[in-house]
């Protein structure tokens, strides 16, 4: 795909005899926004932070804006950004001292006037002189996006990026990446656990299950594919292996689940109360 | 050209972000100075106490008092540049750190920088009390002294890198070794007694660290007023081996820890 501004082929990454991300491949297309879905310990994380170049792969190749993450990561660096709830912002600095050093080291030119529309644009006038440690949950959300959205990049990857946000805020953030995405062509990738979230945002979304990718395609597909009125359904019915899609994706990596899957369908009487 | 001003922009945005810690944290700076200030005023009392009971103190009266202070100069440069690693992953900050543009060196060097910003706000007001307390100025060993502080400064940084090596690699169950590790070279820097009091074997090893050249140097400029160039080049030539394979154990430490994915797991 040449507008692939993400490109992952056979991404495999293990932990000693745990093999946390088996061989997954994907692209993420200019202007669109993907989902990451999975239970816990799916590997959507370890699959973002070897993205980002924050993790080595065992095997396989990132490329994001045509840069190898694992050697030469620099070009991409400036372009891109992140949010996610395993960092934190140092908890004595400010929220307009946390955006400034961000501001240098990305090396925005008029830093004073985007902290300033970021602040606008995420709510953060009043809380610009508070120190990020003293911050309600939601408030650090919204300044982890303030800091992920200050070089304007051009792939955003965000792991629950409304976690901690009341239903409000969370909608209106949503909004906010709609808009960016829609104004700047970027990219976005993120991690949910938010189902309506990742129906209204994304124009793929990829299940995950045990470091696989065990299917693939847009909300309305899937929803037809599972026979399913909403993703949360979908979700559940991959999660508990309970249930195979109506019409398996073609090229979903060939996983357990679908062999499973393949077996109830064949043998429900085997597969009892599980395959309902 | 361009991108050595983008490299000094984004060290010195590191040195910001720390500077906004201390600016906004006045006990970290008192505390600062608090530890070498104490060291000087108990070694000032057994300097004038050891001053008219030993002749070897009587011949150099600030021997000890220029110990305390160079010791202190190692200390607190190898602690002020742990520190500033320690900073990040107590705010579970480096993860955020290593996605910027943000390069590992303009990392190491802006911690060099905060390293030597920490010791001088440490030991300076040390410094100017010996000479009010005691009417000793450390300053009296003129140029030489800074020559003896920039070899301590780059010890520190080679003692340093090693530490934050062994953070990156066992993570914060490890963050006491920056308190603990220096203290292993003070019995043989030969900090407050001359290398000749060391049995013979240790003396090989003694003479293998940078600092026991820096306070040879120093006792040799107090006793005979001579600045030594061997003495100082020896602790140089060793500076520099020291530094490469404190800097190589680090990057080493660094690639195990994008290995292991330490960068975003580590915090308190």
């Amino acid at each position: 795909m040449p507008d692939s501004i993400i490109e992952v082929r056979n991404l495999t990454k293990r932990f000693g005899t745990v093999t946390a991300v088996d061989g997954i491949s994907f692209s993420v297309a200019r202007g669109s926004t993907v989902a990451l879905l999975g239970g816990n310990g799916a590997g959507k994380t370890t699959t973002i932070s070897m993205l980002l170049g924050l993790l080595l792969p065992s095997e396989g190749e990132v490329k994001v804006l045509g840069c190898d993450m694992q050697r030469h990561r620099r070009g991409a660096l400036s372009r891109l950004n992140f949010s996610s709830p395993y960092v934190d912002l140092p908890h004595r600095l400010t929220v307009a001292e946390n955006l400034k050093v961000y501001g240098m080291l990305y090396g925005l030119a008029d830093l004073a006037g985007r902290i300033e529309a970021l602040a606008a644009d995420l709510h953060l006038r009043d809380l610009l002189q508070r120190p990020v440690g003293r911050l309600s949950a939601g408030q650090k959300t919204r300044v982890a996006l303030a800091k992920a959205l200050l070089n304007r990049p051009e792939v955003l990857l965000l792991d629950e990026p409304t976690a901690s946000l009341d239903p409000d805020t969370a909608d209106w953030v949503r909004s906010y990446l709609e808009t960016y995405r829609r104004a700047n062509g970027a990219a976005i990738l993120l991690a949910s656990h938010n189902m309506g979230e990742v129906e209204r945002l994304c124009d793929q979304v990829l299940m995950m299950r045990r470091g696989r990718i065990v299917d693939r395609g847009t909300p309305g597909e899937l929803l037809t594919r599972f026979g399913r009125q909403n993703l949360e359904e979908v979700f559940l019915d991959i999660a508990r292996e309970r249930r195979m899609p109506a019409t398996p994706y073609p090229h979903a990596a060939p996983t357990s689940t679908t062999e499973e899957s393949i077996e109830c369908a064949s043998s429900p009487i085997r597969c009892g109360a599980s395959s309902q | 050209m361009c991108e050595l001003s983008n490299s000094l922009r984004r060290i010195f945005a590191m040195m910001l972000r720390h500077y906004f810690v201390l600016r906004g944290s006045w006990p970290r700076l008192i505390e600062l100075a608090y530890w070498p200030t104490m060291q000087m005023v108990i070694w000032g009392f057994m300097t004038k106490f050891l001053a008219t009971n030993s002749s070897w103190v009587a011949q150099a009266f600030g021997v000890l008092l220029a110990g305390v202070l160079l010791w202190d100069t190692l200390f607190r440069g190898q602690i002020g540049f742990a520190l500033s690693f320690l900073e990040e992953m107590w705010a579970r900050n480096l993860g955020n750190l290593f996605v910027s543009p943000l390069r590992p060196y303009e990392h190491l060097i802006s911690m060099m920088v905060m390293s030597m910003i920490r010791t001088l706000i440490g030991v300076l007001p040390a410094a100017f009390l010996a000479i009010l307390f005691y009417h000793y100025s450390i300053f009296s060993l003129g140029l030489p002294l800074v020559a003896f502080f920039f070899n301590l400064m780059m010890l520190s940084w080679g003692v340093g890198m090693v530490v934050i090596a062994l953070i990156l690699r066992f993570g914060l169950g490890a963050e006491n070794a920056a308190w603990f590790v220096i203290f292993l070279i003070a019995p043989v820097s030969a900090v407050y007694y001359p290398v000749e009091v060391l049995p013979t074997w240790l003396q090989y090893v003694s003479w293998s660290l940078p600092s026991t050249y820096v306070f040879e140097g120093m006792r040799s400029i107090l006793f005979t007023g001579q600045f030594s160039t061997s003495l100082f080049f020896g602790a140089l030539g060793l500076n520099v081996a020291y530094l490469a394979v404190g800097a190589a154990i680090y990057f080493y430490a660094f690639h195990r820890a994008r290995e292991r994915g330490a960068l975003l797991q580590v915090g308190e």
